[in-house]
């Protein structure tokens, strides 16, 4: 690791008082961010530290919308999201244990990581991403693989879904990390049927439109058995070629279909 | 079951340590003073040195020393302990294999340079801003476009083939007779898959130079600290024996991997008498993946020639083993003579003819990893085997059956110069049918069609050969080593016993299992027995712990000595009762003399040895220490039978292990309980080559899975609770404990039960697919289905 | 330069780290609690897991300053107050649920973290809770059994 300052703020407005300086990052659960540091691919100036900050812990949920402060473990929404099933569900699969005790909602929105769990269920529920600026709805929110819409130095500080009526998270493993290879988080909202999928394509997670529309009409599994996804535009590398990812969009869609 | 002694399943007393966070690995030791050292790697696969500036780092405030290949250039590189004479009568192509690279890079991972520093993260800093010009080459991959030369991995060798090697050579012509006459022929071409064997302990080195004495010491993660000091002492730096002491303290797993003498060792040796301050080197997890030798990498096609009754008749296999970039140090003889002489496998086989070309690659260097050689014997004949079942027709078991040694066989000696000293395979098989439950398998398969799976079955046997001897023989095949065991039991003055061996115990137990022999042979408590080893100043020299010879070989070792010890005591006894020694008699600790009610203890005769009053000192003298080497005759057979049920899910492609059964004739037990962790840890490494692990390398030498996020280790729900079993006992019949080894039999016999399980749950499942190369991830097994 | 004070197995401790000092670096370093091991550089392995305010982290994935006032256990305080073997400890002797002993701190402090959530887990839970801790001796058969054990010990 190259060095940097530590530094840990009191409360949220100093942390974003910290953000500003040039070279500052953000450290959540540290999950991602350690072992990035420590292969020396990153190298800030100073990490703030806000996985503590008292601010950015909770659920709520009232009116049809679980609240989600930015700095929850995964670990504490898998326990305490109860009207919430599927996202708890969700949740409860992210890493392994002593990970989901360490990383948060607001690290693992704000990385992006193309094959991360939590961007699928955000962009399947209607979330809004609340940040220190402004309330982002997740259809705008990601924009790469890696990549988002955030500036520099702004925070994630909570994320609000909206309760679907019914939802199911089908998540494939990538045999070594453990990460999705692919996973479909599908929401139905009376007859607003949401598939997004991430771990499969190049840009990174995405809604599944021809599915959506299928099963909007016919929420059965068999509604989508005329489709097939493109693989072009698939992830090939040595854990599965494009056309098995886009087989496996289809298969763990009519999944997580039977599952609701 | 005994409580006490050999049979007995004693809890590990190393377990203390290890449970309470005071066990003591390399990493754990810290000599004062020491500086840290950061090794500047290849990151490409093949590349030119033009130069090197180091004038940058050397101004980082903190750095020490910095080394380049230059430095080294007056030692010796790292030596190759085998050497293997081809099918033509020359012996192997010898490229050198620099401590830190001279003129050229070979393969991803190749210390280009090494900075010591006060930290390591200043070393690292440092090691940032030297300037390497390196001119990229093309890098050589493939073993078959190695073969047909181009680029060249050792431009001075001239060639990328180390040897082209044919076993045996003379039946060779009556092989391809018989494999063309013969009724049928079953061929399969298939790859042994590369692994990384990933000990959890990453490698760690530390040199110290005491000025004073010129002492050098080094700490290191070895399997075999008496191997390192005699190939990096008189091979490398050019340091006798008596100046140079290693130590292995904790070891967290080897696997093969730690056997070897690898260049980070010589480095922080010499680096620590050059800059007089001691020197550590511990692996990032990154960094063992492109240093660790690597183990399988076989491309094989193999026949199976068969009558019309499915009796065989002839195999004939054609291997290229990848050596990666340079020989390391046993890399030679797993290929050869660990590979080729047991494909006999449990079969009467007449005639068998095992070519292997060995090629030089640019990747990390390739060498023993758990059952080296013997599972990719086992692989290829298991796998053809169960193809030529399906093609004639035979039920898998059956075609097994009629080919087995019998057990009124023995000694049986295969057409590939092995003789096998005792096995009743049968019995394993009868016995694998009742712990596996195959008579309720098809109730099992109904229950997952009905879920929509493929539920398979696989079965295989397999043998092995460990203990690797005798020493005169194995020289005579090219080892530049004896393979002989050593052990001293030194029996103090009140009775307890230090046993100092050259094995080395690095998750096996030997400081529980054997004192439970001693304790046996004495009668006296396990307790009283202490095993010290990994340490050259105060053990024999002895060959180290692989192969599955510590208890074969150093237990013999440890037998013999101890059999001079009651020889002798039984004098003293005597003497202490005024009686004949050939009338003495030891049991349950207590010697007495044969048809009298005279008795003394274990004890006394002890005392009586140290504080020698009462004493025959003009026959005898005092003290009560022996040293034992022993020299096996033969190696050892363990063999077994394996049983694998997987479900697959046509879909996704995923397989998931429902079960697997596991029957084992180890010959005689010590540990029961040791010997069944041995077999799950076997078991699951197997488990991980057919479904998970594989060193992927791209075209250019990247290798793609260097890290956990993309190689993928078996986890605890990855793999169901085991079966396993070993009461099928034949032992051994020329060591004095009648044991064979267990510690590889998990790695061996598995892959092809998971293999053959998958390919049994497609085709019972209406595809047609014969084979698929390990690792059965779901994305091959998916193509499989749809391709 | 900054210094950090902490509860490690009930005492309390401070030392000087940098920014960029792990808590795995904190307690083998600074306080010669070499137990804890380290085994990857993914946060794959699990070898360094300790208890922070109860919970099981992976050390080597955070940092000492962010453990500022909070309580850690290691592997060296799993141990009876007399000093004899605590009960998950002892399940795992009695198991042979470890052989080179280098993933064992971490398997025990998973252990003991899942025993703390769910007294009494199947072996699905079991293994579906140890995925972050990988072993490579014992093909996790006798770490599920000394578990049950525990379970029905403690």
């Amino acid at each position: 690791m190259y060095d940097f300052e530590l530094r840990r703020p009191e409360n949220l407005s100093e942390a974003i008082e910290s953000l500003s300086a040039d070279g500052a990052q953000a450290l959540a659960g540290g999950q991602t961010l350690i072992p990035t540091l420590k292969n020396r691919l990153a190298s800030p100036d100073v990490l703030v530290s806000i996985g503590g900050l008292a601010e950015l812990q909770g659920v709520s949920e009232s009116n049809g919308v679980v609240s989600i402060k930015a700095g929850t473990t995964h670990g504490v929404v898998a326990g305490s999201v109860k009207s919430y099933p599927a996202l708890a569900a969700l949740a409860a699969n992210i890493g392994d244990p002593a990970v989901r005790n360490r990383g948060t909602i607001g690290g693992s929105i704000a990385n992006n990581d193309p094959s991360a769990c939590y961007p699928a269920a955000t962009l399947a529920s209607k979330a809004t991403i609340i940040t220190s600026k402004r309330s982002i709805p997740s259809s705008d929110f990601f924009v790469g693989i890696f990549e988002t819409v955030l500036d520099e130095g702004e925070l994630i500080t909570q994320v609000d879904f909206e309760v679907p009526d019914v939802a199911n998270y089908q998540k494939f493993d990538q045999p070594a990390s453990r990460f999705a290879l692919v996973g479909v988080f599908l929401a139905r909202y009376g007859n607003d049927v949401r598939v997004a999928v991430t771990g499969a394509s190049e840009d990174g997670v995405f809604r599944w439109s021809e599915a959506e529309q299928a099963l909007g009409s016919d929420f059965s599994a068999s509604a989508i058995d005329r489709l097939e996804v493109d693989a072009e535009g698939m992830i090939e590398d040595i854990h599965g070629s494009k056309d098995y990812r886009a087989s496996l969009i289809k298969v763990l869609t009519k999944r997580a279909v039977k599952a609701c | 079951m005994p409580e006490n002694g050999i049979g007995a399943s004693s809890v590990r007393r190393e377990d203390i340590r290890f449970l309470s966070g005071n066990g003591k690995y390399t990493d754990d030791i810290n000599v004062h003073g020491q500086k840290y050292v950061f090794f500047l790697r290849s990151d490409v696969a093949h590349g030119k040195i033009n130069s090197i500036d180091t004038s940058k780092a050397e101004a980082v405030s903190g750095v020490v020393g910095i080394f380049t290949g230059d430095d080294f250039v007056e030692v010796g590189g790292l030596p190759c302990g085998w050497q293997v004479t081809d099918r033509f009568g020359e012996v192997m192509k010898e490229p050198g294999h620099p401590v830190l690279a001279q003129g050229k890079v070979r393969h991803v991972g190749d210390p280009i340079a090494a900075v010591v520093a006060d930290s390591l993260e200043i070393a690292r800093d440092a090691a940032e801003v030297i300037n390497v010009d390196l001119e990229e080459l093309p890098a050589v991959v493939d073993m078959k476009a190695a073969v047909e030369g181009g680029t060249l991995v050792h431009d001075e060798i001239e060639t990328n083939l180390c040897y082209d090697w044919g076993f045996v050579e003379e039946n060779r012509d009556a092989v391809d007779e018989a494999i063309k006459s013969a009724h049928h022929v079953t061929t399969l071409e298939l790859v042994n898959n590369r692994l990384v064997p990933n000990a959890m302990e990453p490698r760690v080195a530390i040199g110290d130079y005491d000025a004073s004495n010129d002492q050098s010491t080094l700490y290191t993660t070895s399997q075999n600290p008496h191997v390192i000091r005699l190939l990096m002492g008189a091979f490398v730096l050019q340091i006798p024996e008596h100046k140079l002491r290693v130590v292995a303290p904790d070891v967290g797993g080897g696997f093969g991997s730690k056997i070897f003498h690898y260049a980070e060792e010589a480095f922080c040796t010499l680096a620590a008498r050059k800059l007089r301050v001691p020197v550590k080197w511990t692996a990032s997890r990154t960094e063992s993946f492109i240093t660790d030798a690597h183990g399988r990498d076989h491309v094989t096609k193999i026949e199976l020639a068969l009558d019309e009754n499915g009796m065989f008749q002839a195999i004939r296999t054609d291997t290229c083993a990848n050596m990666g970039a340079y020989l390391s140090t046993f890399s030679t003889s797993v290929p050869t003579w660990l590979h080729g002489t047991l494909m006999a496998g449990n079969y009467k086989t007449p005639l068998i003819y095992v070519n292997v070309k060995a090629v030089f690659t640019n990747t990390v260097p390739v060498d023993a990893y758990r059952g080296a050689g013997r599972p990719e014997a086992t692989f290829q004949l298991e796998r053809v085997i169960d193809k030529a079942a399906r093609e004639m027709g035979m039920d898998p078991v059956e075609i097994r059956r009629k080919n087995f040694i019998q057990k009124d066989e023995f000694p049986y000696a295969t057409p590939v110069a092995l003789e096998y000293d005792t096995g009743d395979y049968d019995a394993t098989m009868d016995k694998l049918h009742e712990i596996a439950d195959l008579d309720g398998y098809e109730a099992r398969a109904k229950a997952s069609r009905e879920k929509g799976l493929l539920r398979g079955l696989g079965i295989n046997c397999y043998i092995e050969a460990c203990g690797i001897a005798p020493s005169n023989l194995v020289g005579m095949l090219g080892a530049r080593a004896g393979l002989y065991e050593s052990a001293t039991v030194r029996v103090n003055a009140t009775g307890s016993i230090t046993v100092m061996t050259g094995c080395h115990s690095h998750g096996q137990g030997h400081e529980t299992t054997f004192p439970q022999v001693i304790a046996d042979m004495i009668g006296i408590s396990e307790d009283q027995v202490h095993i010290q080893h990994g340490d050259t100043s105060n053990t024999p020299m002895g060959m180290g712990t692989y192969g599955s010879r510590s208890i074969a070989v150093g237990g013999a070792a440890m037998v013999r000595a101890t059999e001079k010890i009651i020889a002798k005591a039984k004098k003293i006894a005597a003497h202490l009762m005024e009686a004949s020694a050939e009338d003495i008699e030891l049991k349950d600790g207590s010697f007495s003399v044969v048809g009298t009610d005279k008795s003394v203890g274990w004890g006394d005769v002890c005392l009586a040895a140290y504080v020698p009053h009462n004493y025959p000192l003009e026959e005898l003298e005092p003290g009560l220490e022996e040293t034992a080497f022993y020299d096996p005759a033969n190696f050892t057979f363990p063999a077994g039978a394996y049983a694998c049920e997987v479900e697959v899910d046509p879909d996704t492609g995923k397989v998931d292990i429902c079960s697997f059964a596991a029957t084992d004739d180890f010959g005689n037990v010590i540990n029961p309980m040791v010997v069944d962790g041995q077999v799950h840890g076997g078991i699951a490494q197997g488990i991980g080559q057919a479904l998970r692990e594989h060193a992927f390398y791209d075209e250019n030498g990247q290798l793609l899975s260097g890290t956990y996020m993309d190689y993928s280790m078996p986890r605890a729900d990855d793999l169901p609770s085991f079966v396993v079993d070993h009461s099928c006992q034949t032992p051994c019949t020329h060591n004095p404990l009648g044991v064979k080894g267990c510690g590889e039999a998990g790695a061996i016999g598995s892959p092809p039960a998971v293999v053959n399980a998958v390919i049994d749950a497609l085709n019972k499942g209406g595809f047609d697919v014969n084979h698929i190369d390990m690792p059965l991830s779901p994305s091959r097994v998916w193509t499989a289905i749809n391709g | 330069m900054a210094t950090v004070t902490m509860t490690v197995n009930g005492k309390s401790v401070s030392g000087e780290v940098e920014g960029r000092t792990l808590l795995s670096d904190f307690v083998r370093n600074n306080l010669n609690l070499t137990g804890t091991h380290i085994g990857c550089d993914t946060s794959q392995c699990g070898a360094c897991v300790v208890h922070v305010d109860g919970k099981a982290v992976k050390s080597c994935t955070i940092f000492a300053l962010e453990v500022e006032g909070s309580t850690v256990k290691t592997i060296e305080g799993m141990a009876n107050p007399d000093g004899s073997l605590g009960v998950v400890q002892q399940a795992f002797q009695d198991n042979h649920g470890l052989q080179c002993g280098f993933c064992t701190p971490g398997m025990v402090m998973s252990a003991a973290a899942l025993l703390d959530e769910n007294p009494n887990p199947t072996e699905t839970e079991i293994r579906e809770y140890l995925e972050g801790n990988i072993c490579r001796c014992t093909g996790y058969h006798n770490i599920v059994k000394s578990i049950q054990a525990a379970a029905v010990a403690a």
